[in-house]
């Protein structure tokens, strides 16, 4: 295999064992683990008057039953508000275990551990929990009426409320030619990985140590979490992320109330203790996002070009705010997409609900911006009987306006400053993948066989890569081979192979010699977690500064050994030698397996390598210390990367539809997309973000939503009725790419792991509107819902 | 339900080996496979049969071991993920493909896509691309988008022909 893997699309090192079953995910763990199961509330909203469990504890393989009020120290305390913000002023947090009140259908009352998940399941079914029924606020509408609350102590169910501005865009709006409102609203979905949540724990009493794994994407955090809850030292703490099977958000919160409750049993029973969440927990217990309620005012000239844009969100956050109001911060940022808004303010009301948490799913907020934007544009359009492409095309920030200052604070609480981005390009390639200015021959030719067809478009700009930093550790072993690890974890994009191909271009060594761990405090201390598209940016230029000081100590300790001046020496299929000659030239080669060994001085020789650097070995130096000063032992080293500021990837989607002129049926006939997420390490793994994400766009804008009944009961719980796309639903997807290298980090890379979501409702509103030729304002859309509104506007 | 629970010897031949434990009736097939005999490469994502995570093959055909008891299947030869490999222990023709085809990200579903599949093509060798996708309809992926799961269906038809 090559060293030269950086940009190649190689295939990924981690598959050969999820291929053959030998993946292991959280459940597939800990076999002699007792097993954990909860009592949920069965309602809305509810004061807890008693808990009866005369009837379960006589349930045979029963071990203990646990409320609210056995959890001691600080186990018993609101679970953390991770993300606090200024304009939060009413955040508010659940118990591990209910407290009194009861918030949302799902959450926690009760936890049973029991010999076996049968037998825990079979208890919780004998907890009786009587109920003082508190009236339940479901929806948007209901929780800006603030006539009924969610929580009492708080107004209006307003947790934050949060105006950005850059100019006074009501007063450029008012002296404006043209002015436009609009009212848009996006359900809600989630990020439903295939795994659900899921805990392992294991204290070892005489090691006095705590070891869990978690179904988590940012397992250091946890570790921090947990040590505080459980009131642990930290270096007694060790968190594991396994193979996680998905994650796209939900699995960004911590500590889950069961990720506290787990280990908490765990050292109070001194046995393992396991829990894995079933589907129906997951859809009530984990969290949703994207609901939102938006009006837009638009003032714009002539030609179309923004003058001023005044937006007002209203987000649903369920009933708690453990992660802030990120979402809605980001909608509010990342709503301007490549454009040039004129004078802006963005105004948001973040609300609680009677229903489960918001956190961030996959875009994050990201999907509700692009769509208030891109109906914004064709709402422009339509009005001034411009093409679509052509105003977004005079609103676009040119290529020579970069970098370009928004002057808006972003989700990282630093300036909103785009790094580079050529949107101009971005178009066009798009414009000729899907064939935008042959379309209307298309469309004539459809009409023709009494088909109905449209296209839409929609563009993006995702801030990706946000700190504070990532670290990344490199070690050459004494045999050669390479081990690596970075503390942020992974959830199927591939970062073994990636970062396995960064380390391996730095090190010049094949890419099939470096082995990457992620995600366990065992191996990397330090670290923040993964998400907003950040662990390639992140991650991947902490691992090169690791693996580049690496490369520079095997210089110098080559450089001895070669008696030569480490600038004329190379690293070349995992062999230093001096620059151009062949690695077998005598005397001018080393590998780097032998650099280890050098690098590395012993007293006590375990084996043929160890032998080579123990002080008897060979020739010394008396004049040196055995380790130089200034170096330590070992050829390992590591790196950190913290960015000034968030770099900025975009793109753009395109797509074609038809819709049944009798029975509203929406089928997507093409999906094209182009993206700039800078420099690619794997193209072939970009490709299947793309992918990936674009199936997740699809699936908000045409299938999936939280249907709640006014009691707040979630009617559709289940895959059964959430309906999460099939093969059969998703398009065959065409790309293409720009690459436009950041100029904030050295790798030049720009994140791509939640790029294909982004524009799924703009682009599928658009197609769908350029159909039907009416303005579709509501996401998602399903043919009855369609029919409806071809119904409405037939009966004006 | 003091009492504790009835069991039943349940013996299957699984992957080519015979395998037994004893269990409750109502213990799901994925369950008895995953926790009985600790082979954990079939994975539950629904429990209610809609995902496909947890397909295995009962003598030949494809099924939803969670929707099935595993006294149910007592005697039958049941394969999984772990016995798609070739006999040599390398990459069965399904998981080879899709390793080429980047036809899995977190691996999760992937083990009832290689059943399904390796079932399918032994009744369809040679699919187009529309029924390859046809084929994988019945399982649920949140990761790929499916486009390199057909790739991966029609690479392992071409790998089991060359392999023939």
């Amino acid at each position: 295999m090559t060293t030269r893997a950086f940009g190649e699309p190689i295939q990924r090192l981690e598959d050969p064992r999820l291929l053959t079953g030998q993946g292991r995910f959280l459940d597939d763990i800990g076999h002699g683990a007792l097993a954990a199961a909860f009592v949920r509330s069965p309602h809305a909203h509810a004061r807890i008057v008693s808990i009866d469990v005369t009837d379960a504890v006589d349930v045979d393989g029963l071990v203990a039953i646990y409320t609210h009020e056995d959890l001691d120290g600080r186990a018993g305390e609101p679970l953390p508000l991770l993300i606090p913000h200024a304009a939060l002023t009413h955040g508010r947090t659940a118990y591990a275990l209910a407290k009194d009140e009861v918030n949302h259908v799902g959450e926690p009352i009760a936890m049973v551990v029991a010999t076996d998940r049968y037998v825990a399941e079979d208890v919780c079914a004998r907890i009786r929990v009587e109920y003082d029924f508190l009236p339940p606020v479901v929806g948007i509408e209901a929780a800006r009426d603030g006539e009924l609350l969610v929580h009492e102590d708080v107004p209006g169910n307003v947790a934050a409320h949060m105006v950005q501005s850059r100019g006074d865009a009501v007063a450029a709006i008012e002296a404006a030619p043209h002015v436009l409102e609009l009212d848009l609203a996006i359900e809600r979905s989630a990020s439903t990985p295939l795994e659900g949540k899921g805990v392992h724990a294991r204290w070892d009493a005489d090691d006095a140590s705590l070891r869990v794994y978690t179904s988590t994407q940012a397992s250091t955090s946890v570790r921090a979490a947990l040590a505080a809850r459980l009131e642990l030292p930290p270096d007694r703490v060790e968190v594991i992320a396994p193979d996680v099977g998905g994650g796209f958000g939900v699995k960004i919160v911590h500590p889950w109330p069961e990720e506290v409750l787990v280990p908490w049993a765990a050292i109070r029973l001194g046995r393992e203790v396991k829990w894995a969440e079933d589907r129906r927990e997951h859809f009530v217990g984990a969290a949703h996002e994207r609901g939102q309620l938006q009006h837009v005012r638009v003032g714009f000239d002539d030609d179309g070009r923004l003058l001023g844009l005044d937006v007002t969100v209203w987000h649903d956050n369920g009933a708690y705010t453990p992660y802030g109001i990120i979402v809605p911060i980001i909608t509010t940022t990342q709503l301007l997409g490549p454009y040039k808004p004129g004078a802006y303010r963005a105004e948001f009301f973040s609300l609680y609900t009677n229903t489960v948490t918001v956190t961030p799913y996959r875009g994050a907020g990201r999907p509700q911006g692009c769509f208030a934007m891109e109906r914004t544009m064709d709402a422009v359009a339509a009005y001034l009987g411009l093409d679509r492409t052509v105003v977004r095309e005079r609103n676009f920030i040119r290529p020579d306006e970069m970098p370009y200052d928004h002057g808006l604070i972003f989700q990282d609480g630093r300036p909103l400053i785009y790094d580079s981005g050529d949107y101009p390009a971005t178009l066009e390639k798009l414009k000729k993948l899907v064939g935008w200015d042959e379309f209307e021959a298309f469309r004539d030719e459809a009409r023709a066989a009494g088909r109905r067809v449209g296209i839409g478009l929609a563009c993006y700009v995702e801030g990706t890569g946000v700190g504070p930093y990532e670290g990344g550790w490199v070690k050459v072993e004494t045999d050669g081979s390479v081990v690596a690890a970075t503390g942020l974890t992974t959830q199927g994009q591939g970062h073994k192979t990636v970062f396995a191909q960064v380390v391996a271009a730095e090190l010049g060594v094949p890419v099939d010699r470096v082995t990457v761990t992620t995600g366990d405090t065992r191996r990397f201390g330090y670290a923040v977690g993964t998400f907003a598209s950040r662990a390639a940016v992140m991650s991947g230029n902490a691992l090169a500064t690791a693996a580049r000081k690496v490369r520079d100590k095997a210089l110098r300790i080559a450089g001895e050994a070669l008696e030569a001046d480490p600038r004329d020496l190379e690293i070349v299929d995992g062999v230093v030698r001096v620059v151009g000659s062949p690695s077998g030239a005598p005397g001018g080669s080393i590998p780097l397996a032998t650099v280890a060994v050098l690098a590395n001085p012993l007293r006590y020789a375990f084996d043929r390598e160890a032998e080579r650097a123990t002080q008897f070995g060979g020739p010394v130096d008396y004049s040196k210390p055995p380790v130089a000063e200034g170096e330590s032992p070992g050829l390992e080293d590591t790196g950190y990367y913290s960015p000034p500021r968030s770099t900025f990837a975009n793109g753009m989607h395109a797509a074609i539809v038809e819709t049944d002129p009798d029975t509203a049926e929406i089928t997507i006939l093409r999906y094209c997309v182009v993206h700039d997420c800078g420099t690619l390490i794997n193209p072939r793994l970009v490709e299947g973000q793309i992918h990936g994400g674009v199936a997740q766009g699809v699936g908000g804008a045409l299938y999936e939503r939280m249907v709640y009944d006014d009691a707040g009961q979630l009617l559709n719980a289940s895959f059964m009725d959430f309906l999460m796309p099939y093969s059969t639903e998703v398009p065959f997807i065409e790309t293409d790419h720009l690459e436009t290298p950041s100029p904030l980090n050295p790798l030049g890379v720009k994140g791509a792991g939640e790029a294909g979501v982004i524009p799924g409702s703009a682009v599928l509103a658009s197609a769908i509107s350029d159909a039907e030729g009416f303005a579709i304002t509501r996401m998602p859309i399903s043919p009855s819902d369609l029919f409806s509104l071809r119904l409405a506007r037939e009966s004006r | 339900m003091s009492a504790a629970e009835e069991l039943y010897e349940v013996s299957l031949v699984v992957n080519g080996v015979p395998r037994s434990a004893t269990v409750p009736a109502r213990r799901l097939l994925s369950d008895f496979l995953r926790h009985d005999l600790e082979l954990t490469g079939t994975h539950v994502g629904c429990e209610h049969g809609v995902c496909g995570a947890c397909t295995v093959l009962v003598d030949g055909r494809p099924i939803r071991s969670c929707l099935q008891f595993a006294v149910t299947v007592d005697g039958a030869e049941v394969t999984t993920v772990e016995g798609c490999t070739r006999p040599d222990g390398e990459l069965g023709h399904v998981q080879q493909a899709f390793r080429e085809c980047h036809g899995l990200q977190c691996g999760f579903c992937t083990p009832g896509f290689v059943t399904t599949i390796t079932a399918y093509l032994e009744e369809n060798p040679a699919p187009t691309a529309d029924q390859a996708r046809e084929a994988i309809a019945g399982n649920l992926c949140r990761c790929t988008g499916y486009q390199n799961i057909v790739a991966s269906v029609l690479r392992a038809a071409e790998l089991r022909a060359e392999r023939a």
